[in-house]
Formats: structure tokens, sequence, C-alpha cells
């Protein structure tokens, strides 16, 4: 499941512009809407800005919290996939998610979470979009990997300062 | 019709009550929105010759044509319209951030609000339902309290607050309406307009879909555009910010210092772009829909301006920097946060301190008429202390707070002569003595001195034209600059994506593929002027003459001291050839009224009576 593939936010990178929420509703909906899409952009004033969706949590807590077990995570690619038919828009599973990442249908009234734009060939709409490249398909391992690779970069200039003071 | 809701909301806040009215696909077609809405719904809904803080003149918020959508830089505009305490003219000024979307989203594109609330309020818009609630407790308070207190009252976190600060509730003829924590209406004092109704803010929250008419070929259209906006035409903004025009300007002699007395100053590279950027700025974000991103958000680390925090742009730098002969941006950047928190506009605040320090170096007011404040230029402390004296009409900081028109009327001994302003509204940041078509642009600009309803300094920086002198013939190029930025404020389009758009047809293919209404260029156009002409037609009623059009005395009579511009200015004459050459390119008559042919062939014959006869 390490593998699996999610869109990750760089916070450092993001401006708050919520292009990805316009882009993501019209994926999803053919309209501009960012009530439906499922990344949503928070900015905590003054200048902090992040947008976040599914991270396609292992164990997934809304899979949990779902009492008509309208929910499921697919092994394929790790989504959570709805049932239509069982969802009855309780939000139970909203509240579940600790990154807000769950967004309830205005009119169907199911819940719909980030499903990686499954149907385009392109990948997910937000990631091509995103200006600011804040946005990465990644996966958790690679992150791990990044983090390795950062933390012995930051060791190693450490221990050059170091000699050359 | 996509993208427009087709309404429009009417608050009356004497009686309490709403209604809302609905307007047609002709009407949209006619004036587009933004700016074209606004003069429309201004003119047919102020009783000609009221006073700006009369009731009956109404405030007005609209969105562009395009707001709502993810048209690059345009996602969230609006503008507000009203007559302006300061000019008793057209009142009119734009914002961005997040706001305007969410009024489209909550289902209206223009507002009219009237009256005057028994106590302070505030209007809730929360879709469908509109509400006044009460502001006792919010008002005194700053806007960045007022949007906390109201997003925390009312629990939603989305919500986006439109609010006036102390400023607008004393009066002060510069306060502004402040949203989204950094964005502005700054101009003309619409923000003295809401305080007269005890309006402290408009709340909205908007959640309905916006349709376009062609998603798909949009969608293909704004890639494109999206990726114009990461190239060339827009590298000023994403990365120095305008305030990298504070060399540029100076190196061409047209950088307004120390109340225009002089055109360079010697402290610019300390209040520069470059400086500003490496030494304050912690993070660069955008508007909604914005792949440009220029909100410069800079903070005071130490010093004891330690812990201010401001969006700095060029024009406010300019005002509080050189205008102020401070070269001290920890300084700058405390006035700059003093102007949102009180809700004052930090452009036409930094010219009227300016203007306050030439009356003090000159004796026409003491440190007894200052409170004790050594308000001499240069005096960063000074500086940002005065400003929240105007804002809370603090000791002559009372006499300031009626712009500087009003306040050289009251403090006279000659100081009418710098008082820089034009129609009653503060100067801004170009040195028009050496950019003579720019100065022009500014002489007849509708809402005053101000250089975003031409942006003809353009002609003259690039050496298009000669900017030392003049001809009748800038009449007509401003009238083109004129007309170009009525579409741009209609749609509303960011004016920094100005030179990535590929003229009037391509922004006519995008009006029509976002509403579905069909459009060309050549229609567009003749919309820019339509709109251009009925503004003038509202000024007009309003009493504006030739006389009006006018630049301020120091403009006409000192000649620029030294610098790459020295010995020049715009004399008497030289402003009558200006003023002959415009009038004559927009087929008004030389007294500025324009003629019956003119309002027939641009569908205005509502306004007939207004205009000129034969």
């Amino acid at each position: 499941m390490n593998r699996h593939a999610f869109v990750s936010v760089v916070p450092d990178k993001c401006v708050g512009c919520r292009v990805c929420e316009y882009v993501c509703s019209m994926e999803k909906s053919k309209v501009f809407n960012p009530t439906r899409s499922r990344i949503r952009v928070t900015r905590i004033y003054p200048h902090t800005n992040a947008a976040l969706t599914c991270r396609l949590c292992e164990d997934p807590p809304c899979v949990v919290a779902c009492p008509r077990k309208a929910l499921k995570q697919s092994e394929e690619n790790g989504v959570i996939l709805v049932n239509d038919d069982l969802c009855n828009g309780c939000g139970w599973c909203i509240e579940a998610c600790d990154f807000g990442s769950i967004c309830l249908d205005p009119e169907k009234k199911v819940v719909r979470m980030c499903d990686l734009c499954a149907a385009r060939e392109a990948g997910p709409a937000c990631v091509e979009w995103c200006s600011e490249e804040a946005l990465e398909l990644t996966s958790k391992d690679v992150l791990s990997q990044k983090a390795r690779i950062e933390a012995i970069q930051k060791l190693v200039k450490a221990e050059e300062a170091g000699k050359s003071g | 019709m996509h993208t427009y809701t087709g309404k429009i909301l009417h608050v009356d806040l004497s009686t309490g009550r709403s209604r809302t009215d609905t307007f047609d696909e002709e009407f949209a077609k006619a004036y587009i929105g933004g700016t074209g809405f606004g003069i429309k719904t201004l003119i047919d809904n102020q009783k000609p010759g009221v006073d700006a803080f009369d009731p009956e003149n109404p405030l007005i918020y609209v969105v562009g044509a395009v707001t709502g959508t993810m048209i690059p830089a345009a996602g969230s505009k609006f503008g507000v319209f009203a007559k302006s305490p300061a000019s008793n003219l057209l009142g009119e000024a734009y914002s961005t951030g997040r706001w305007g979307a969410e009024l489209r989203m909550a289902g209206y594109d223009i507002v009219v609000i009237k009256g005057k609330a028994p106590h302070p309020v505030y209007l809730w818009i929360d879709d469908e339902s509109v509400q006044l609630m009460d502001a006792k407790h919010l008002w005194g308070k700053s806007t960045w309290e007022t949007e906390e207190m109201i997003r925390n009252e009312l629990g939603d976190q989305l919500i986006r607050v439109s609010a006036i600060g102390p400023g607008g509730e004393n009066l002060v003829k510069v306060a502004c309406l402040l949203n989204d924590h950094f964005r502005a209406a700054g101009r003309t004092g619409l923000g003295a307009v809401a305080g007269s109704k005890n309006l402290k803010a408009v709340a909205v929250r908007g959640t309905h879909d916006v349709s376009v008419a062609e998603p798909a070929k949009l969608l293909e259209l704004c890639k494109d555009l999206y990726e114009r906006c990461k190239g060339p035409a827009t590298t000023k903004y994403r990365t120095l910010g305008t305030p990298a025009n504070i060399l540029t300007l100076n190196a061409q002699g047209a950088l307004p210092t120390r109340n225009y007395q002089s055109a360079t100053f010697e402290g610019a590279e300390k209040v520069s772009g470059e400086y500003l950027n490496e030494h304050f700025v912690t993070k660069i974000q955008g508007c909604t829909a914005c792949p440009c991103r220029c909100e410069h958000i800079a903070e005071v680390s130490e010093g004891p301006f330690k812990g201010a925090i401001a969006r700095v742009e060029y024009e406010p730098t300019m005002a509080f920097g050189p205008y102020c002969g401070v070269d001290d941006l920890a300084a700058v950047i405390k006035a700059i946060e003093y102007c949102n928190l009180y809700g004052i506009d930090a452009i036409g605040t930094g010219i009227i301190v300016g203007f306050g320090m030439e009356c003090y170096e000159k004796g026409l007011i003491t440190k007894g008429d200052t409170g004790g404040l050594e308000l001499k230029f240069g005096n960063g402390q000074a500086m940002v202390e005065m400003v929240k004296k105007i804002a809370l009409r603090e000791d002559i900081g009372d006499v300031l707070a009626e712009g500087v028109k009003g306040a050289s009327e009251k403090i006279g001994n000659g100081s009418q002569h710098f008082a820089m302003q034009i129609k009653g509204v503060e100067m801004t940041g170009y040195e028009v003595r050496g950019l003579k078509t720019c100065a022009l642009g500014y002489a007849v600009s509708r809402r005053g001195a101000d250089h975003q309803r031409h942006g003809s300094y353009t002609w003259d920086q690039t050496g298009k034209v000669d900017r030392y002198k003049v001809d009748s013939g800038r009449g007509k190029l401003v009238m083109g600059d004129e007309d170009n930025y009525c579409i741009f404020d209609s749609m509303i389009l960011c004016k920094f994506t100005r030179t990535i758009w590929k003229g009037y047809d391509e922004i006519a293919k995008v009006y029509s593929l976002v509403t579905g209404i069909p459009m060309t260029g050549a229609e567009l156009e003749k919309t820019g002027e339509r709109i251009s002409n009925l503004a003038r037609l509202y000024n007009v009623r309003e009493g504006l003459t030739r006389n009006g059009d006018s630049l301020p005395p120091r403009v006409l009579k000192d000649p620029i001291p030294s610098g790459t511009s020295k010995g020049s200015f715009v004399s008497e004459q030289e402003l009558n050839t200006l003023l002959d050459g415009y009038y004559d390119a927009r087929g008004w008559t030389r007294e500025g009224v324009p003629k019956k042919a003119k309002i027939e062939e641009l569908g205005l014959s509502a306004y007939a009576q207004i205009g000129a006869r034969g």
C-alpha cells in the first residue's frame, strides 16, 4: 500500500490561489464551484496556505466510520470508493477525516473524495494546473525517500561548513 | 446567459428591507459587468445632486463578467461605486482577493445599498438569505478584527468580509473598504460612504455553481492564458512586484518625492523593490484563480516597528517612502499596516501626510497642531503616528482627514498651491510634469487623480511619444487607453495581466465562451467607449465642467527642480492643447460635454438631456 500514489502539497510552495479547486470542480462537475472541489485550499491569515486532499490512508478512518459500509478502499490504487446507493450523506466520514478531505455533493447528497482523476489519462487535473508546482502525485514511499535525501544533504552541508569554518 | 446570475440585490438600511431585481442579456451585453454595471447602476439609482453622505447615495457592489471563473487573475475581482465624498463625482474602487467570487456564488452580480441604519449594522448575505446584523460591538474595531469576529460569530471560516475601520466610521475622505486582510477597494473614499450609512461590513458566503457556456473550449484557452501568465509579460509582478517601479521611475526623474518638490529621491535604493524583497518579504501569495500571484507580504522583524505586517505595492511604498522623504521601509510597512487596520487608503493617506509635512516645514502648521509630532519630511515615526491621527481625527489629523483639497482650504496661506489632488482625489505615483500623455490621463480621469483609468504613462515611458512635449494627438491615445481599461474593469481582468491579452478580439472570445453571449472585438471596443461616455455623463450631471479637468497648481507652475526631467512642467497652454485634443477625439464639446450625436451613436439616448444640445 505504501506505494499508492496520492496528491500531496508542499505548503511552502502553495500560494493559496485555489486554481486546484476550480479545475477539480470543472473536471468533476463541469462548473466552477470550490464547494464541490475534492481538493480544498486553506489560508490561515496572514500567509499560511495549503491545499489538502485525500491522502489514501492505510486503514482509512472514513471507511471505519461509515455506519452503512458505503465506503471501501480500492485494492488496486488505494482510493476510497463510494457506493452511492448505501451512502446517505450522514457525514461521519467527513468528521473522521483528519484532513478535511471529504466533501458532500450538494445535489446527490452523497460524499465525494479525490479519485486521482481516474478517468483522466493525464492524471490529476489539479497537479497539472498548479502553476507553483506545489502539488505532486507521489507516494509515502517516495516522500520518505525525499525526506532522507534532504536530511543527509543538510548533514553533509553542516559538516562541510564545520570543516571550512 | 451563463456565469451572470442576472440578479440585483437591493437593500434599504433605513427600513431593513431587501428585494431582488433582475437584468437581462441586453443589459449584460451593453455594460458587461464591473465598471459598466457600477456606473450604470449609480446613474440610474442616485438622485441627481445628492450629497455623498446623503442616505440616498447608494453604495454599490458589482462583480465582473468573468468573476467566479478561472480566467487568470480575474477569479475574484469586484468593484464598489457611489458618489465620492472626496470629489462629489464618480466614486469607484476595485478590490480582489476572495470576496468577489463569493458574491457571485451567493447569487448576485450587483448589490445596491441605500438608506442609513439607525445603529451600526453589517449586511450578511448567505446565499439567498439576506440579513442585517447588529454591529454595535464591531464599531471602532479594526478591519482585521471585524473580519475575524464576523467569521467567528457566524461560525464559518469561509465567509468573506468587506469592512470599514475607524477611518470609515469617522468619515475620513480617504476611507476604504478592506477585504481578505490585505485587499482594499481603496480610492475615492467609499469607506466613508459606508460609515455614513452605519454600515460596518458586508459579509458574504456563496455556495452556488458558476456555469460557463463552453467549458471545454474555455479550459483549452485558459491553458494557453495560464502559460502566458507564467511568461515574461508578468515577470515583474511575480518577482520584485510593483515596487520594482521605485528605481525605474527614479531613474526617469518621475518619482514623486517630498510632496512633488522633487522627482528623484536620494534614498530610493533603501525603499526599492530589490531592498524590500531582500529584507522584508516573507511570502508571496495569490488571489483566487491567479497563476501570477503578486501579493508580496512584508514583515518587520526588528526595531521600533517590529511585528508590522502589510501587503506592499509600489503606490503605498511611494506614498510613505519618497513622497514623505522616508527611506526606512520598516516605517513604510508600519504606515501601510495602520492604513489597513484603520481602513484608510494607503495611497491617499501618504499623499496627505506628505502635504502635512510641507505645511509643517513652511510653518503653516505647528507642533501645537500635530500633537507634538515633528512632522518633517523623513521622520518615519511622525509619519506613522500621523496616519493614526488622520483615521481617528485627532489634532491636525481632523483637518487632514478632509483630504488635501479640504485641508488646504482650511489651512490656506498658499497651501492650495501644493495640494496635490485632482477633483479632490489625491495624486498617485507618477510625476506627470515629465510624463505629459499621462498628465492628460490624470486631468480627465473620471475618478480624479489616477493612473489606473488609462495607464497612459506607457506611451511616455517607452518613448513612443516625446514625454516632455504635448500635441493634440495625445487625446486620441488617452481615449483609447481609457476605453480599453473600461473593458478590463468591466470583465474585470487584472491589469497586471494586460500584456498577455491579444487585444479586444481575444477578450471578446473569452466573454462569449464564458457567458454564451455573442461578442466581437469591435463591439467590445464600442462598449468601452459607451462606458467612458456614461461615466462622463454622470460626472457632468453631478456638476463637472472643463475646469475640473485640471492639474494641481504645482504641476502647472513649478518646473521639476532636478534629475532627468529637470525643468519640465505642464503649462496652462499645454493643458489646454491636451484637453482640446481629447474632447475633440471623444466627440465632446470643448467644455467636455458629450454631444448628442455621440450619445445616440453609443445607445445612451436615455441620458441625452445631460449632454450638449446639437
